[in-house]
Order: C-alpha cells, then sequence, then structure tokens
C-alpha cells in the first residue's frame, strides 16, 4: 500500500513539476522581468556557479532595491546546467520557451555556451556569458550571443608575453589537462604567444580529467630543465599540481590562468604557488570604487569574499540588466542592439563589445604569493 | 482477415506510430507543447533507440555490455565529419555514422564476446573508455574541446520514424528464428551449444545489430544538440542506457520504451527539486529496484491478444514468451 | 634514476588501487555482486578522515582508525539496506541498486560538504623529501606502500588464520553449504563488506593525505581503475586483487612516462582487454568448467 501511495505522489508531483510551464504565456509589458541563468550549480565546477549565483543575486538585491527597471522588478530564474553541455541546452530551453525569459546570464562554462549559443540566438533572446573564453562560443554562438570576459587566446598571449618580457623566460614546460576545453585552449595560445616571442617549449605533458596524481608527468618534465611551467587549470588540480613539482624540488615559477582565482587555490596548495603568476580579470587589489563597493556589499551579505565568478557574473547580469534598460522594451532585438552599444564601467574593468560581440577589455597580471593574489600590471589589447 | 502474428502487429505498430506523429506534431506546431518540450520528446526518442538496440544484447541475448555509449559517440562523430566536411545528405551521414559503429561493434566483438557475464562488461567498458580517450586525442574531431558548428538536420519527424523503424526492426528480429537462436543464448548458453546453435555467431550479431543503431542514434544526437564533447559519452553514459533497459525488463521490448520515457522525463520532472535532485533520482531507482526488481515489464510485452482473432499461430510464441 | 622514481610512483598508485580492488574482489567473491558504490566507499572514508583529522584534530594513526571504521559502517549499512533484499533478484537489478547507490553517496556527500576540494591539514603527515640515490622521494609515497603492505598481511591474517577467516572462504566457495555447516552467512556477508569497505577507508586517508584535496568525485575514476584491477588479476581472488591493483598502477605511471600522458587511460585498459583475451579468468584466476 505504501509504495503504491508514493509512487502516486512522487508521479503527481513530477508531472505538476513537468507541465507547470505547459501552454503558459508570460506577459512581456507588465510584471517582473524574467532574466533567465544558467550556470553549474552541481557537478564538478559548482563551487564556481555558487560563486556567480552569489554574485548574480546581489545584482538583483540591488536593482531592486533601486526600483528595477523602469519601475518593474527583475526575476533572476537560476537553472542549473551541471557543467554539461546537452543539459545546458535542456535548460536553457526550458527557460525560454516554459519561463518566457526575455534573456540569458551564463552559462559559466566554454562548453555549454557553446552548446546553448545558436539555441538562444534562433530564438532570438540574447544571452551574455561572464566566463566562457572559448573563441567559438561567439564564433560560433550566433548573433544573439555576448560575452563580457577576454577570450583564451588573448589570455594565453597575455600569459606568455610576461614570461618572456618580465620574467625573461626563455623556455617553458606546459602540463595541462586535454580532456578540457578551457585547459587546452589555454595551453595551445600560450605556446604560440611563447614562440612568437622567441621562447622555446622544451616538454608538453597532459592529465587526464580527474587524475589527481602527476609524479609521471613532472618527473618528465623536471630534467628539462624549464623556466617556467605553464598550469592552465582550475585551483583544485593546480594546488595538487604545485605541490607535487615542489616535492620533486622543481623550484621554477609556474604560471597559469583565472582558473586559479579562488581563495581555496591556497587551501590546496599552500606554499607551493608561492612566487607564481596569473593573468586574471581583474584584482582584488584594484583600487577602484566599484571594486571596493562590490567587494564589501558581497562579504556584508555572504561573508566570504568575492572571487572572480562571482565579479564576472555579476557584471555580466549588470551589463544585462543595463542593456533592458536603454533599450526600453523587452524583446530580443532591442536589447541586442542596446547590448551591442554597451560601454559601460563595470566591477571588472571598462566594457565595450568589438564586431564579433566579445569584450574590449584588458586582463590583469597577478602574483600569487603568500596566501594572496597581488597586482602587477595590467595589460589592454 | 487471417495473417501472421508478427505482420499483424506490425501493421497496428506502424499505423498507432502514424497516429501518434499527427498528434504530437499538432500539439508542437499550435505551441502547446513549446520547444522545452519538443526537446524532451526528440531526446526521449533518441534515448528510445538507444536503449531498444541496447536491448538486443543484454535482454534478448543476455551480453552484459557496458560501453553502448561508445558506439553512439562513433556514429555521432562519424556522421557530423562526413557531414561538415562533404556536406552529405542527412541519411547518408546516418548511416555511415551507424555502419561505422557496426562495424567497430564486430571488430570488438570477434575477441570478446567469448567472454561471460562479468569479464564481458568489464571489457566492453574498457572498450568505451578506450574509444573516449581516442576521440579526446584526435585534433580533427576537435579533442577535448568539442566538435561545434555541425548543422541541425535532426527534428522530430527524423528521430520518430527512425524511433519506429528501430523498434519494429528489433522486434521482428527477436520474433525471427536469429531471435529465438540469441534467447537461447541468454537462457543456458551451453545447452544451445549442445544444441548445435553457433552462439558465438549470434552473440555477435546481436552485438553488431545493437551498436548500428546506436550510431545511428549519435547521428541524430550530434545533428541536434550542434556540438559534441567526448565526456557526453563516458560510462557512465552507458549505464544510463543499461539502467533503461533493466528498468523496463531485460527482454521486454514494451517495457525499455515506457522505461526509457520515464526515466528521460524524470530528471526534468524533477527539476524543481534542484540541489536535491540527485538525492532524490537514485533514490527513486533503488526503491523501484527494491521493490519490482524484474523491471516494469519483467519479459512480457504488451498484450495484443485483443487483436487475436485476426490472426494464426497465436499460441506459437507462449513456449518462448515470459518466465 | 628516474626509471626508479617512476617505479616508486607506479608502485604508491598501485597499492591504492590494490586496497580498494581487494574490497571489490571479496564482495564479488562471496555474493557475486559487483559493488559499482565501493569507490564511492573509499570518497566516504577520506572524507571520515578529513573530519577526524581537521574537527577532531586526531593525529595520523586515530584518523586511519577512524576513516577505516567509518567507511566500514557505511559499506555495511549500504549492503543491508540495498543489496540484502535483492539477493535472490536477477543480476542486473543490484547492478542497477549498486550504481544508484554510488550516485546517492557522491551527492549526500556534495549537499554536505560542497564540491570544493577539502584539503587535508599539512601536519597530519609531514612531506620530507628524501633524497636518496639522486632521487628525490615523497616520504609519504612509502608510507603508503608500507601501511597497505601491513594491512594486506593482517587481511591475510585474518582469512587464512581466524575461525571467521574460515567461514569466509567457505561462504565464498559455496553459499549454501556453508549454511548447512552451521554459518551465519548473512554476518560472514556483513563482515565481508566491513573489512573489504575499511580497506577502501583506509585508501581513502592516504590518498587524502598524498594529493591534499579531497573531493565528493573522487571515487569514480580511481574505482573504475580499482575495479579493473580485481578484474584483471581474476575477480574474487584476493592475491589477485593486489597483483592486478599493483599492475594498473605501474602501467598507468609507465605509461604516462614512456608512451604518452594522454594516452594512458587507454594503454590501462587495453593491457586489461590483451590479457583478459589470453586468459580469460583473469591472470590468477582457475578456470572453472561449468557442469550441465
Amino acid at each position: 500500500m505504501f509504495k503504491k501511495k508514493a509512487c502516486l505522489v512522487l508521479s503527481m508531483a513530477m508531472t505538476v513539476g513537468l507541465l507547470a510551464g505547459c501552454g503558459a504565456k508570460g506577459s512581456s509589458t507588465t510584471g517582473d522581468i524574467k532574466i533567465g541563468v544558467v550556470l553549474p550549480l552541481t557537478g564538478q565546477v559548482s563551487s564556481f556557479g555558487k560563486s556567480g549565483q552569489n554574485g548574480i543575486k546581489l545584482l538583483e538585491d540591488q536593482v531592486n532595491k533601486a526600483g528595477g527597471i523602469n519601475g518593474r522588478k527583475i526575476k533572476f530564474l537560476f537553472e542549473d546546467d551541471e557543467g554539461k553541455p546537452d543539459t545546458a541546452t535542456t535548460v536553457g530551453t526550458k527557460l525560454i520557451s516554459n519561463d518566457n525569459v526575455v534573456a540569458i546570464v551564463g552559462p559559466l562554462t566554454s562548453g555549454s555556451c557553446i552548446a546553448l549559443g545558436p539555441i538562444a540566438t534562433q530564438s532570438k533572446v540574447p544571452m551574455i556569458t561572464g566566463s566562457g573564453t572559448n573563441p567559438d562560443v561567439t564564433k560560433k554562438g550566433g548573433e544573439y550571443v555576448y560575452r563580457t570576459c577576454f577570450i583564451d587566446p588573448f589570455q594565453g598571449t597575455v600569459i606568455a608575453k610576461f614570461a618572456s618580457g618580465d620574467l625573461k623566460a626563455k623556455t617553458a614546460a606546459i602540463l595541462y589537462d586535454n580532456g578540457n576545453d578551457y585547459s587546452k585552449g589555454l595551453a595551445e595560445f600560450f605556446e604560440k604567444g611563447f614562440v612568437a616571442s622567441g621562447g622555446k617549449i622544451v616538454a608538453k605533458e597532459t592529465y587526464a580529467t580527474n587524475d589527481k596524481d602527476f609524479k609521471a608527468q613532472l618527473t618528465k618534465i623536471k630534467p628539462t630543465k624549464p623556466d617556467v611551467i605553464l598550469l592552465p587549470d582550475y585551483y583544485g588540480t593546480v594546488g595538487n599540481i604545485a605541490k607535487q613539482a615542489r616535492a620533486i624540488d622543481i623550484k621554477v615559477p609556474l604560471l597559469g590562468g583565472d582558473g586559479w582565482d579562488s581563495a581555496e587555490l591556497f587551501k590546496v596548495g599552500g606554499t607551493a604557488v608561492n612566487n607564481c603568476y596569473i593573468s586574471d580579470h581583474y584584482s582584488a587589489d584594484d583600487t577602484s570604487k566599484l571594486v571596493i563597493a562590490f567587494q564589501k556589499e558581497y562579504k556584508a551579505k555572504y561573508n566570504l569574499n568575492a572571487d572572480a565568478m562571482a565579479v564576472l557574473n555579476y557584471d555580466a547580469a549588470k551589463i544585462m540588466v543595463e542593456a533592458i534598460k536603454v533599450a526600453g522594451k523587452t524583446d530580443g532585438p532591442s536589447i541586442k542592439e542596446a547590448l551591442a552599444k554597451t560601454n559601460l564601467e563595470v566591477v571588472s574593468g571598462k566594457v565595450s563589445f568589438d564586431a564579433n560581440r566579445d569584450a574590449i577589455k584588458g586582463a590583469v597580471i597577478l602574483k600569487v604569493d603568500a596566501g594572496k593574489f597581488n597586482f602587477v600590471k595590467k595589460l589592454i589589447p | 482477415m487471417k495473417m501472421k502474428k508478427e505482420l499483424r502487429n506490425t501493421i497496428i505498430l506502424l499505423t498507432a506510430s502514424i497516429i501518434l506523429f499527427f498528434i504530437l506534431t499538432y500539439l508542437m506546431d499550435t505551441e502547446i507543447l513549446n520547444r522545452y518540450y519538443s526537446r524532451i520528446l526528440v531526446l526521449i526518442c533518441i534515448n528510445v533507440i538507444l536503449a531498444v538496440s541496447l536491448n538486443l544484447i543484454i535482454g534478448v541475448t543476455g551480453q552484459l555490455t557496458l560501453g553502448h555509449a561508445g558506439f553512439m559517440s562513433i556514429g555521432a562523430y562519424a556522421a557530423a565529419m562526413i557531414t561538415i566536411q562533404l556536406n552529405v545528405p542527412f541519411p547518408i551521414a546516418l548511416l555511415f555514422g551507424g555502419i561505422l559503429a557496426g562495424l567497430i561493434g564486430f571488430l570488438i566483438g570477434l575477441p570478446t564476446l567469448s567472454l561471460k557475464g562479468d569479464y564481458l562488461a568489464i571489457t566492453t567498458l574498457g572498450f568505451g573508455e578506450i574509444i573516449r580517450v581516442l576521440i579526446t586525442n584526435i585534433e580533427q574531431l576537435g579533442g577535448g574541446r568539442g566538435l561545434s558548428g555541425i548543422p541541425p538536420k535532426t527534428n522530430f519527424a527524423w528521430v520518430f520514424f527512425i524511433m519506429v523503424l528501430t523498434i519494429l526492426i528489433i522486434y521482428n528480429i527477436a520474433r525471427s528464428s536469429q531471435g529465438r537462436a540469441m534467447m537461447s543464448v541468454r537462457e543456458d548458453e551451453i545447452a544451445a551449444e549442445a544444441m548445435g546453435i553457433n552462439t558465438t555467431k549470434y552473440k555477435i550479431m546481436a552485438f553488431v545489430i545493437g551498436s548500428f543503431f546506436a550510431g545511428i542514434a549519435g547521428g541524430l544526437f550530434s545533428h541536434y544538440l550542434m556540438y559534441i564533447k567526448p565526456e557526453q559519452f563516458g560510462f557512465l553514459k552507458s549505464v544510463d542506457f543499461v539502467t533503461y533497459v533493466v528498468m523496463g525488463g531485460m527482454g521486454s521490448l514494451t517495457g525499455s520504451i515506457s522505461s526509457t520515457v520515464i526515466l528521460t522525463i524524470l530528471p526534468e520532472g524533477l527539476r524543481f527539486l534542484n540541489d536535491y535532485r540527485m538525492i532524490i533520482y537514485p533514490l527513486a531507482l533503488i526503491i523501484i529496484m527494491r521493490f519490482r526488481p524484474q523491471g516494469l515489464m519483467g519479459t512480457k510485452e504488451l498484450s495484443m491478444r485483443m487483436f487475436d482473432k485476426f490472426s494464426k499461430g497465436s499460441d506459437k510464441d507462449a513456449a518462448i514468451k515470459g518466465k | 634514476m628516474e626509471f626508479l622514481q617512476q617505479a616508486i610512483n607506479g608502485l604508491s598508485l598501485g597499492f591504492v588501487y590494490a586496497l580498494i580492488a581487494i574490497g571489490y574482489t571479496m564482495v564479488y567473491g562471496i555474493i557475486g555482486l559487483i559493488n559499482f558504490a565501493h569507490g564511492d566507499v573509499f570518497m566516504v572514508g577520506a572524507y571520515f578522515g578529513f573530519f577526524a583529522a581537521v574537527n577532531l584534530h586526531l593525529s595520523f594513526i586515530p584518523t586511519l582508525l577512524i576513516a577505516m571504521g567509518g567507511a566500514a559502517l557505511t559499506g555495511v549499512i549500504v549492503e543491508k539496506v540495498a543489496y540484502k533484499p535483492l539477493r535472490n533478484s536477477p543480476k542486473l537489478s543490484i547492478l542497477i541498486t549498486a550504481i544508484a547507490m554510488s550516485v546517492l553517496l557522491e551527492n549526500l556527500v556534495r549537499l554536505k560538504m560542497t564540491t570544493d576540494p577539502q584539503t587535508y591539514p599539512e601536519n597530519l603527515l609531514p612531506q620530507k623529501v628524501i633524497h636518496f640515490l639522486g632521487l628525490s622521494i615523497d616520504n609519504r609515497q612509502i608510507i603508503i606502500i608500507l601501511i597497505s603492505i601491513v594491512l594486506v598481511i593482517i587481511l591475510q591474517f585474518i582469512v587464512f588464520k581466524t575461525k571467521t577467516g574460515k567461514a569466509m572462504r567457505a561462504a565464498s566457495f559455496d553459499k549454501d553449504a556453508a549454511a548447512l555447516m552451521g554459518i551465519n552467512v548473512n554476518s560472514i556477508i556483513s563482515i565481508t563488506f566491513a573489512i573489504g569497505s575499511a580497506l577502501a577507508g583506509a585508501a581513502g586517508v592516504l590518498v587524502g593525505i598524498l594529493y591534499s584535496s579531497i573531493d565528493p568525485y573522487m571515487g569514480i575514476m580511481p574505482g573504475l581503475k580499482a575495479f579493473v584491477a580485481a578484474v584483471l588479476g581474476g575477480i574474487g581472488i584476493i592475491p589477485g586483487a593486489l597483483w592486478g591493483g599493483l599492475i594498473m598502477g605501474l602501467v598507468e605511471t609507465f605509461s604516462k612516462v614512456y608512451i604518452s600522458s594522454s594516452y594512458s587511460d587507454a594503454i590501462a585498459f587495453s593491457i586489461l582487454i590483451i590479457i583478459l583475451i589470453v586468459k580469460p579468468s583473469g591472470l590468477l584466476g582457475k578456470k572453472t568448467r561449468e557442469k550441465v
């Protein structure tokens, strides 16, 4: 008897959940303005997703407190893509067709962006990502897809130039995850940039996405005596690699990208990540008013320090909100037009878009040392 | 009008599907079922093709394979590449993907299908992973970054009718003499050998046919998502398909179809649970397996008894059907 | 020289796989189940250890013991709740249950501890680089190898020199006959799960220490590889799991070094397949003639 009842309840709940949007057509001239958000809230990069969510929720509070957009409140509808491209297309379509959102912020991972972009364009719903750095996101995404972060080719070149120009490195080794598009892309572009600056890549090793043991590869790299080693991956893996490298007496500076940016890096890497350098979107040391204000409010609301993902998603959402405000209307084409004309100062810098709908934005080089990310220099394309 | 039972069933299925198709298409055209639901329907159809083809291997022939997603990926990539590079018509691309998958299924099946039970499972799992690693390392296929820019050629009509075709073909194979040979392998391989049945031949046959359809499903998949990555086809995906088959009841095609429909919709319907979704979903599976371990339909098919007076030989299957 | 260094890398990795593989093989030997959730018991053990070290500020050995205990408890609970009721059901149903259990464990831990990797405290087992014969050896790798050997020896003692061990061997040989001999098969099964899980839990702590960070999904790949190792050595045979684990660790390491780091997974699986084709019951497996 119990199991029958349980089955009945479960199927009813599911049906309700599934059909909740059936046939419903939201009004687009009155009531809350609904903006969809696609982020990896579960899965292996869910900590990035959670930070992004925090940032966007903070924006929601701020905007609504100030009266919303032209008198209408905004509401962000969050959906979890689990970091997977096919889930991203499903939940993205749900937001577009079921919830009738006027725009989408996200996804976070490049893979999901590449998958969802064409669908957004097809449906004429503007999509803005704060962190999808693979060039294909906008190239293959179509005219409704915008990105507010720099792209991997730029980031890779920035690190490479810094390595050869500032650190005077003549040789470099790369250790990257060849199953991860972010890692692989960054590695490729660093190599191009480094070689173009006259450097030589003396070792290139790979690992698989969930590998924890890098001793084999590091032992191979050590005798090639590189001046620097590039680790273009996320903080969890990087911290580990750094420790294992130091354990076999590899003492050279390690380089990385924005994936390093998290307070967790120091928990995992400890002193192994001292004297390292990364390229990043913004610096927490930045004394601009916007940065300080944002950090203060974020800390007040969540009792956490804002990290790059929180900032980037906050910024992307803010730019979208601004575009909707400027457009005055909530249909896709109008918002898209307003987006294209964006010229806004946000937490991570000044943002405007080029012909490819990529942000014209600088990068910073940060020195990783003693538990902090310290500002070194700023580079503008 | 007296006709063979299989033919009668086939005609009934075809008619029913055509009616269903028109109903669903109408609902989608009038936006009563909006694009989100259309998406789910397309994915259901693709999953059914995979479940039914897997059922031929696991349910009918009793060979546990954990590498089905690998063949799906072969079809997905092959069809996508040939469309992108040579711009061939869609059906040719799909066939190319399916045939390549079937061929590789043959090459893999030949040495490994002599292994038993769990050993076969781990071997097929291994092959699935090997395929995934190989794709990740081939630059021309996009490698870890995935293959994007695949023209969106799949639509509901395609997946629906290929799904119906697959079901019909597998149904007819299962009811044929080859199918009975496959079932005898499942029931008792040694006895089957003793009866003179070339068990290896039928195991390979089932495996190749199953892989062929997995490849076709893969081609439909890649031309729908427009972007594929090797990680999507890992062993966890293969496990998904095995779950559909086991849930439905091994050897039961209607079981596979219904459980696939339910299990594809379930994660969507549970989306409102957010963080708790991946706790409720496995719990639901565990509970279902606990209280109905033989799956939804066991080994029975949807009964067509009511149409019996139109056919002859109605009790021919009694000896083979259901345990 | 480098070869020796890599050999140590391979061995310490191999022992970790072995500890997990033994659990797989013991459970399979007694109830014929591929316990897909075993890799996650390894993960749970790592988290128990983390809790002990960080929240209770315990030192190395007590942490190890708590992790083993916690993992054993988890394994037994999973068995009682999910597998026992299905003991007479089709094998595939239990398989699906095991897989669902695996997903459940991962997400329960994720819910409580978040996906962010947690770090084992540095001072639990301080890292000292040993310079020996021109090699730079991580002392912790040596400790892992030593502890694993100790655990395996203890296991061998239990299995061959105690009455419980005898009962375990009897039950895995023929469950029904063992029951007829007065052995409480249910408790023997639970004990088997407990011991296998405890070993996996130990592996979890060792991995947590060696690689510093643990996350809810850390059990998937090692679990898979350990399973391969168990089959490689002949599933159901404990020494087989040990050898299988070591071979997997060494093959993985050496293929990363001498062939290519990108293909090492594929190579490891290929070796498995080749060995199985040549010797279908695994390296130490006995060819059982099925009688009709």
